[in-house]
């Protein structure tokens, strides 16, 4: 009999786009960022700086595949052949091991940068919550790096507990922001840092009487406070944006905001492309330059 | 005399019957949900391995991280001198003492009379506890008991990068799908713990006799890996190391009744 297969709750959809009103074959310089990110991936294509085409994609356990795959799907939807793009950088966690870069740069760099991009030259401080780590970011108008902070070595406050939270509590994970916030009081944050005793902690609650409305509240309420305490360290200076994934959980950007004081930029643009766009621009600038292939 | 130690724990709840300096009667409970429940049935199993009855108790000990719910108890003791005394009734040379349990990681430093001289504590995180070994054993389909002996069988390094527990199961889902050997996984696994267990003891000074208690000793994996990783020949275990904090629970209640 086959095993019957439990939901995958932590799963988000994976997408691809391409601009139909621009065309690659008018463009002077074709660049691509390929972020291969702990948890996800993103490849992005720039036609003349701006954005052409990009993909989302989970990570699979073999870093190259995984750049691959994405740059393959961001060029689906489009006629552009993989060898007009010019030049293309990698970044993030498996940057080391994208092959068909033309070079590495640092996450951090590349989200001060991408920041920069989709939400204009007035960020100053940028929160990156990724699936592995949390990078809080000071940068300058042109969005270079001025000083950062970063936790990668403990899943709290990351994309990746919150994961652990919406399997244990069998939520898909893009509905834990919002029923986190359908609470009529605002219950205490869950207590433990570590994600392994806070899923202990959050059975407990449940037992105690709370619905899991209300321990995603605690749990969002706890990730908000961990978030908090690294921005914090790092100094916000406005105007503040947050990029990754965890900038569509609403549950912890509210509560966040709430804490700060300051209400977070807006974007049209998908939050975890920060990284590839800011790779696809360096390319650009480099390119740009003749410092190009 | 005879007095009573118990030991609420994370995972288990442990109860020591001490007549006159000699144990006469233990129980172990699963701690679950109820602490004052499992308190209770801990005790009575204990009662009954000593054939004693509670009002034969001088005085009763309560201990451990749900130690609130010992109601029993008339002698509060703090975790860290219930740790050491343990390791200084079972052995009277012991300086450094290391206490792992499901949830907490311990190592204290203490005199010749088993007075605790320094600590380090961590119950904050995973990864220098036994949770870690378990959680990696369930993403290696191993069972816990297996997992120690595992490591035992294999001489390979490998290092793991990940200190998070949570990041640390991705990782072995990457050895497994690199068909890195089991074995070779789970020591890996078992160096990767004992190495958050020895900088906590390297922060209070590594100065034998070194012993170990918590339930964590019974896995000679784990055991082997921290005599490698301090550097030394010989670390003494009591029988029964999780009844350790138990005992020194029952010793103090002892003590205090003088």
């Amino acid at each position: 009999m086959a095993e019957e297969k439990k939901p995958e709750y932590w799963r988000w959809l994976e997408t691809n786009w391409v601009d139909p009103d621009k065309k690659w074959e008018d463009a002077q310089i074709i660049t691509a960022g390929i972020d291969v990110g702990s948890v996800s991936s993103q490849a992005l294509v720039m036609v003349d700086g701006e954005i052409y085409a990009y993909s989302n994609m989970r990570t699979g356990s073999d870093s190259p595949n995984s750049a691959r795959n994405a740059l393959k799907f961001a060029l689906e939807k489009t006629t552009l052949p993989e060898d007009k793009i010019q030049y293309c950088i990698g970044t993030g966690y498996g940057r080391v091991n994208v092959p068909m870069a033309d070079r590495s740069v640092t996450e951090i760099a590349c989200h001060a940068r991408g920041a920069n991009f989709i939400y204009g030259p007035q960020v100053r401080t940028v929160l990156d919550v990724g699936g592995q780590d949390i990078k809080a970011i000071r940068c300058d108008d042109k969005g270079k790096v001025t000083n950062f902070l970063m936790n990668d070595k403990c899943a709290a406050g990351t994309g990746r507990g919150m994961e652990v939270f919406a399997d244990l509590l069998s939520v898909p994970i893009g509905d834990v922001g919002d029923r986190s916030l359908q609470v009529d009081q605002e219950p205490a944050p869950v207590s433990s840092t570590c994600v392994v005793y806070a899923k202990s902690e959050a059975t407990g609650l449940l037992r105690k009487g709370l619905d899991t409305n209300q321990v995603l509240a605690a749990y969002c309420s706890a990730m908000a406070d961990r978030i908090y305490s690294l921005l914090e360290r790092v100094g916000i200076e406005p105007e503040f944006a947050v990029t990754g994934g965890m900038a569509k959980n609403r549950g912890v950007i509210n509560r966040l905001k709430k804490k700060m004081g300051i209400e977070p930029m807006k974007t049209e643009w998908d939050t975890q492309l920060a990284g590839a766009v800011g790779a696809a621009l360096f390319g650009f600038a480099l390119t740009k330059k003749g410092k190009g292939r | 005399m005879i007095t009573a130690g118990i030991d609420c724990g994370a995972k288990n709840t442990k109860t020591v019957i001490l007549k006159d300096g000699k144990i006469i009667g233990k129980g172990i409970v699963l701690t679950g949900f109820d602490q004052s429940e499992a308190v209770k049935a801990s005790l009575e199993m204990a009662l009954k391995d000593a054939g004693v009855s509670f009002k034969d108790l001088k005085h009763v000990g309560g201990t451990g991280s749900g130690s609130k719910s010992i109601r029993v108890a008339d002698v509060n003791v703090n975790d860290i001198k219930a740790m050491t005394m343990a390791a200084h009734y079972f052995f009277p040379t012991a300086r450094t003492v290391a206490d792992v349990g499901a949830e907490e990681g311990r190592a204290a430093k203490c005199d010749e009379k088993g007075n605790v001289v320094d600590f380090a504590i961590n119950e904050k995180c995973a990864a220098g506890a036994g949770a870690f070994i378990e959680a990696m054993g369930r993403a290696l389909e191993t069972p816990l008991t297996e997992m120690g002996p595992l490591a035992l069988s294999s001489d390979k390094a490998i290092a793991m990068n990940a200190q998070c527990t949570i990041f640390a199961e991705s990782e072995v889902v990457g050895l497994i799908h690199a068909k890195t050997l089991k074995k070779d996984i789970s020591k890996s696994i078992h160096d990767a713990m004992a190495s958050r267990i020895v900088s906590m003891i390297r922060r209070i000074g590594v100065n034998p006799d070194i012993v170990m208690i918590g339930g964590v000793a019974y896995n000679p994996g784990f055991v082997a890996a921290l005599q490698r990783e301090l550097g030394v020949e010989k670390i003494f275990i009591p029988d029964n190391p999780e009844y350790g904090t138990a005992v020194g629970a029952a010793v103090v209640a002892a003590t205090n009744g003088q």
